[in-house]
C-alpha cells in the first residue's frame, strides 16, 4: 500500500528487504525494545543513530537472532526477511545468519591465518568446489573488503597480526564471503581511527550496490555520510525513520531534533 | 570555568604543603609501612625458600643411598654333579633342584674368595654366608636356569649383601650400633671391611631398586619400585582415559550449551564442593561401588584408576571451565555470526584456543592423582608383588598390584631402617614423576598458547 506511493515519490528506491512490525524485545524484566516498525529496503545503507542504551544494538541483533544466544532475552512481534518470519520455529538461526551477515564493534579475526578467517564461512556452508574455487571465493570477498591489496602476499599470516582497521575490513571480508544478502554492521567504526574509518564507511559504500546494508553508529556525521535512511531510536523507542537528508535536516520529532544538535544524548 | 578563575580572588587561603623536598610525617609514616609491608612479603618467601630447601636436602640425602647398592663378587663353581645330575641340560630336572641345593655353592665360592684374598677370620659356613642377602640363592638359580649351558663352568656372579652389611658401607650402621642386632657381628664386619680392600665387595648403581619387585621384611637390599611404577602407570592411563573426556565433555556442556537454571547452579556448586573432599571418602566409595557392589577385583589398577578419575574430575572440570570462560565471548559471536552452528563455534573455535588450559588442568589433576595414598590404601592397592613386571601378575588392568605412593607407605611402616632408606628413594622418583608430569604442562601451555 506503501508502495505505490514512495515509488511514485523516489525512483531510487527498492524493494522492501527486512519488514519489522510490533517488535518487542525484554531482557528479562527491563523493556529494551517497544514497539518497533521499521521497513529496510534492498540495496540501501539504513543507519540506526541513538544514544547509548536506546536499544539500536539490540534492534540489530535481533534482525539475524543473535539475541538467541542471550538466555533472558526474549523477542515478541514479527521480522520478515523475503516475507518469512525469521522467528518462525521452523526457521534454523544457523541458515538465517548465513543469509544475515554480521560484523561486529570490535575486529574479532579468529587466531587463524587470514586465509582461514575468510574461508572459515565457505567451508562451514560448503559453497565451494575445489580449492581453486575457494581462493577464488577468498580472493573476491577481500576485494570486496578493500583489503586484498595489503593482504594478497601473506595470506597465511595470522589475521590477529594485523592492524585494527585492517582486522575490521578482514572481518568484514569474512562476512562477505559467504554471500549474505544483508549485512549487520555494529557500529563497525568505533574501534578504528580516522583513516580507517574513512576506508571502511568508503567499503560500505560500494557494498550496498550488492547488498541491503544496516549499520548501527554513534556518529550522526557518519550516519549522514553512509545512509540513505535513518531510524532514531530513543530509550527503546523508534522515534522517526525517513530518508537521512529530512532527518538530518528536518526532522519531524522534536528528540530527534534535539539529539542531532546535541541537546540530548 | 568562572567559579574556578575566582575561588582564589574570593580570599580562600591557599593550602600549605611546603617544601617537596622533606618528606612530611603523613609521607614518612606511609613509606615506612610500605617498606614494613615489602619486608614481611620477602620474609614469607625466605622462609618458604628455606622450608624447600630443608625438603629437597633431607630428602636426597636421606633417599640417594636407595640409587646404590653393595654386591659382593664371587666366583661360583657351577658343579654338574649338584645341579644336573644326569648331565642332559634338562630344564625340568635342573629346576628339580631348590635353592638349598645352590646355597652350598655359594657358600664355597665365598670361602674360595676368603682363601685368596688372605681374610684373618675364624668365621665359617653359615655365619659367614649371612653377609649375602638372604636371596642369593634364589638369584643363582634364576641366572642358571636362564643359562642351563653354563653349568659346569665357573661364572663370576655379583651378589647382593645383605642389608646391614650394605649399611655398614652407607655409614647407617655402625660398630657400636650393632651391639644389640643379632643379624650381624663385628666379625662378620672384619671380613667385610678385608673384603672390600680386596676389592670383593662394591658400591655400584642400583638399577634393581628402580626396575624392580618388592621384597619380604627379611631383604630389603632386593626390594625396587619397578612394579608399583607399572601399577600407578596403569591407574593414570585409566585416569586420562576416563577423566579426560568426562570432564572435558560435562565442562563444555555445562559452559557452552546448559541454560542457566537452579539445577545448573546446584550442580556448579556441587563440583566446587567435590573438588574440596577428602580424598579418603572417595576411597571409601570406591571400596562401597567397586568393590563390595560391583565385585571388581581388589588390588586392581582398575578399580584404583576408577577412584582416582572420581577424584580427579572436579580439578579437570573445573580448570576447563576456566579455561572456556576465559575464551573471549567476541570469537563466539565472530563464528555465529558467519553462520556457525553452537557446537561448530565451540569445536572450531572455542575448544583450541581454550586447549592449552585444558590440557594444563588434566597433567595438574594426574599429578594430584599420582602422588594420592589415602583412596588406595582403603581399596587394597598395596598388593605384594615379588616378581619382576613382565612375568608377573602386575601385567593387567585387573591383576593385583601396588602404586608408587603406596610402596613408599608400606615401606615406611616397615621396621628395618633399610626399608627406611628405600621409602625416601621412592619419594625421590615419585618427586621426578610430578616434575616431569608439571614440566610438561609448562611447555605444553607455552607452546599452544595463542594471543589475541
Amino acid at each position: 500500500m506503501n508502495q505505490m506511493t514512495s515509488v511514485e515519490k523516489n525512483v531510487n528506491t527498492q524493494d522492501i528487504k527486512i519488514s519489522a512490525s510490533g517488535v518487542q524485545v525484554y531482557y528479562g524484566d527491563t523493556h529494551a525494545i517497544k514497539d518497533v516498525d521499521v521497513e529496510i529496503e534492498d540495496k540501501t545503507v539504513t543507519a540506526f543513530i541513538g544514544p547509548s542504551g536506546c536499544g539500536k544494538s539490540t534492534f540489530l541483533r535481533c534482525l539475524n537472532r543473535m539475541n538467541d544466544t542471550i538466555d533472558v532475552c526474549r523477542v515478541e512481534g514479527t521480522i520478515l526477511l523475503d516475507n518469512e518470519d525469521i522467528y518462525d520455529r521452523k526457521v534454523d538461526p544457523v541458515q538465517l545468519r548465513a543469509k544475515v551477515g554480521m560484523v561486529f564493534q570490535k575486529p574479532n579475526p579468529f587466531p587463524k591465518s587470514i586465509y582461514d578467517n575468510v574461508a572459515y564461512g565457505p567451508r562451514i556452508h560448503g559453497l565451494f568446489k575445489n580449492k581453486a574455487d575457494l581462493d577464488n571465493i577468498v580472493e573476491s570477498a577481500l576485494r570486496r573488503a578493500a583489503i586484498w591489496n595489503e593482504v594478497k602476499d601473506r595470506l597465511n599470516a595470522p589475521g590477529t597480526g594485523l592492524s585494527g582497521g585492517q582486522q575490521q575490513r578482514l572481518c568484514i571480508a569474512r562476512a562477505v564471503a559467504t554471500e549474505p544478502e544483508v549485512l549487520l554492521m555494529d557500529e563497525p567504526c568505533s574501534a578504528l581511527d580516522p583513516i580507517a574509518t574513512a576506508q571502511v564507511e568508503e567499503l560500505i559504500d560500494e557494498l550496498r550496490t550488492n547488498y541491503s546494508v544496516v549499520i548501527v553508529t554513534h556518529s550522526m556525521q557518519q550516519a549522514a555520510r553512509v545512509s540513505q535512511k535513518t531510524a532514531f531510536f530513543h530509550l527503546g523507542n523508534l522515534v522517526e525513520f525517513g530518508e537521512t537528508g529530512q532527518i538530518f535536516t528536518n526532522p519531524e520529532d522534536p528528540r530527534t531534533e534535539s539529539y542531532i544538535t546535541g541537546r540530548i544524548g | 570555568m568562572t567559579d574556578l578563575t575566582n575561588s582564589p580572588a574570593a580570599g580562600v587561603p591557599r593550602p600549605k604543603h611546603g617544601t617537596l623536598l622533606t618528606q612530611d610525617a603523613r609521607t614518612a609514616k606511609r613509606n615506612a609501612a610500605e617498606k614494613r609491608f615489602q619486608m614481611y612479603g620477602m620474609i614469607a618467601i625466605g622462609i618458604g625458600l628455606l622450608m624447600l630447601l630443608v625438603l629437597v636436602f633431607t630428602i636426597v640425602r636421606n633417599g640417594a643411598g636407595a640409587f646404590q647398592q653393595t654386591f659382593i663378587t664371587l666366583d661360583v663353581q657351577l658343579l654338574e654333579d649338584k645341579l644336573d645330575k644326569n648331565g642332559n641340560r634338562d630344564i625340568e630336572e635342573i629346576s628339580k633342584v631348590s635353592t638349598f641345593g645352590y646355597s652350598p655353592l655359594i657358600s664355597q665360592a665365598l670361602e674360595d674368595k676368603i682363601a685368596s684374598a688372605n681374610v684373618q677370620t675364624e668365621l665359617s659356613g653359615k655365619q659367614l654366608g649371612d653377609i649375602l642377602s638372604k636371596s642369593a640363592a634364589a638369584t643363582l638359580r634364576d641366572f642358571v636356569l636362564q643359562n642351563p649351558e653354563l653349568i659346569g663352568t665357573s661364572v663370576s656372579f655379583e651378589f647382593l649383601a645383605s642389608s646391614r652389611v650394605d649399611g655398614y658401607l652407607k655409614g647407617r650402621v655402625t660398630r657400636d650400633s650393632i651391639a644389640n642386632d643379632k643379624n650381624i657381628s663385628v666379625e662378620q664386619l672384619d671380613v667385610v671391611d678385608q673384603l672390600v680392600e680386596s676389592g670383593s665387595i662394591k658400591k655400584t648403581f642400583n638399577l634393581s631398586f628402580i626396575t624392580g619387585a618388592d621384597a619380604s621384611d627379611q631383604r630389603p637390599e632386593s626390594a625396587g619400585i619397578g612394579v608399583a611404577m607399572v601399577g600407578s602407570l596403569f591407574m593414570m592411563l585409566v585416569v586420562l582415559a576416563l577423566a579426560l573426556p568426562i570432564g572435558v565433555a560435562a565442562s563444555i556442556y555445562l559452559e557452552e550449551f546448559a541454560p542457566k537454571n537452579w539445577i545448573t547452579d546446584i550442580i556448579e556448586v556441587n563440583i566446587s564442593n567435590l573438588a574440596a573432599v577428602p580424598s579418603i571418602v572417595f576411597g571409601i566409595l570406591g571400596l562401597a561401588v567397586f568393590i563390595n557392589y560391583m565385585h571388581l577385583p581388589m588390588s586392581a589398577p582398575l578399580v584404583g584408576g576408577l577412584v582416582l578419575t572420581l577424584m580427579t574430575l572436579p580439578t579437570i572440570i573445573i580448570s576447563t571451565r576456566a579455561s572456556l570462560k576465559a575464551v573471549p565471548p567476541s570469537i563466539r559471536d565472530a563464528a555465529l555470526g558467519v553462520g556457525a552452528s553452537k557446537m561448530q563455534s565451540v569445536f572450531h573455535h572455542v575448544l583450541p584456543l581454550a586447549a592449552p588450559g585444558i590440557l594444563t588442568g588434566t597433567i595438574i589433576g594426574l599429578a594430584q592423582a599420582l602422588g594420592e595414598t589415602a583412596p588406595l590404601l582403603l581399596i587394597g592397592m598395596v598388593g605384594f608383588i615379588a616378581s619382576n613386571a613382565p612375568d608377573s601378575v602386575a601385567s593387567g588392568l585387573l591383576s593385583p598390584n601396588s602404586a608408587m605412593p603406596a610402596q613408599i607407605y608400606e615401606w615406611a611402616k616397615r621396621a628395618d631402617p633399610a626399608f627406611y632408606e628405600r621409602a625416601w628413594g621412592g619419594i625421590i622418583i615419585l618427586l621426578l614423576f610430578l616434575i616431569t608430569m608439571n614440566t610438561v604442562a609448562v611447555i605444553l601451555r607455552r607452546r599452544f598458547e595463542r594471543r589475541w
